[in-house]
């Protein structure tokens, strides 16, 4: 049972998130993506005299696909509570490195760093705005990571790639030029 | 409630591998943006090539029943440009800040992380701006 505790590798867990898309494909011909929620969610909360357009439809054809974020909860309870990792992330010596640099003391020490992910003001504007941009932008976009990387991509669709491609850059211009300039 | 049933299995396992896999952290999310580990690149790679490969076989076995009795369908994006690269980098910008897209989020909020949550929070007033803005973006 050592597996469950561990981290997985690479070439088990990515096999694993790809083998999501005919799965999905299998038990009711959807397509695998996780970003919709987002828009149902909206639309099973949106008040009926704010009433916008988009957020108008029978979400009720969508609970498949709230059953399976409820899942995904469900599934980081376990590998995370229940059959938590009890060594730290086994990052690179760069990466560790970096991140020292950036004023971590115990960078990989659990999954997330609690300088940014503990409770305070601070943080949570900073996880907030950051979770706005994350919701405006997939939207915009029409999927993340699991709907235009891993089924767009995979099933050779142009405007995935488009939409990775952006993806890329403005993560890389986050990671380079906005965290290290917030960090010091 | 019973045909919800294997979503919410195929739920759990997609949010056991998130965090297994260490895509939820925010390090992982960092050291691949600084290209420092083959880690989440071969996360990503070997997703869309086995995801690739059994999207092509279920297309040439021809026409194949779901669970439910639809005929499958691999699923086509609308045409585009603007709004696919626009989204894609405000939404990359929040992911290289926060290290965490859609699929982790559900995952980390499971483990009762209150970061977690606010993101989502966040992302639901992200979504709805973009509900309610839609109609003066460039698509």
């Amino acid at each position: 049972m050592e597996w469950l505790y561990h981290p997985w590798p690479w070439y088990v867990a990515g096999p694993l998130i790809g083998l999501m898309v005919p799965i999905m494909l299998f038990i009711g011909n959807r397509s695998f993506g996780i970003s919709n929620n987002l828009r149902h969610l909206c639309a099973i909360t949106q008040p009926p005299n704010v009433d916008v357009d988009f957020f108008r439809y029978n979400w009720k054809e969508h609970i498949w696909s709230l059953v399976f974020v409820i899942g995904t909860a469900l599934g980081g309870f376990l590998a995370g509570i229940v059959f938590a990792n009890p060594e730290p992330v086994q990052l690179s010596q760069a990466a560790q490195e970096m991140l020292i640099s950036w004023g971590f003391t115990q960078p990989g020490a659990l999954l997330v760093p609690d300088e940014l992910f503990h409770t305070s003001v601070r943080n949570f504007t900073f996880l907030f705005a950051s979770g706005v941009l994350v919701g405006f932008g997939t939207r915009y976009a029409g999927g993340c990571t699991s709907g235009h990387a891993i089924t767009g991509l995979s099933t050779l669709q142009l405007p995935s790639l488009f939409a990775v491609l952006g993806i890329f850059a403005g993560g890389l211009f986050s990671s380079w030029l906005l965290v290290p300039r917030m960090l010091s | 409630m019973k045909r919800y049933f294997p979503y919410l299995l195929v739920g759990v396992v997609f949010g056991f591998v998130m965090i297994k896999s260490e895509a939820a952290s925010w390090y992982r999310i960092q050291e691949m943006f600084h290209f420092q580990s083959f880690h989440m690149f071969g996360i990503m790679f070997s997703a869309i090539a086995t995801a690739f490969v059994t999207t092509q076989l279920i297309k040439r076995l021809g026409s194949q029943k779901s669970l439910d009795g639809h005929t499958i369908e691999i699923p086509e994006k609308p045409a585009g440009r603007t709004s696919y690269i626009a989204g894609g980098i405000i939404f990359g910008l929040g992911w290289g800040l926060i290290g965490l897209c859609p699929g982790p989020v559900f995952a980390l909020a499971g483990t009762g992380s209150m970061g977690a949550i606010v993101v989502l929070a966040g992302a639901l007033h992200g979504t709805w701006l973009y509900g309610a803005l839609k109609q003066y973006l460039p698509h």
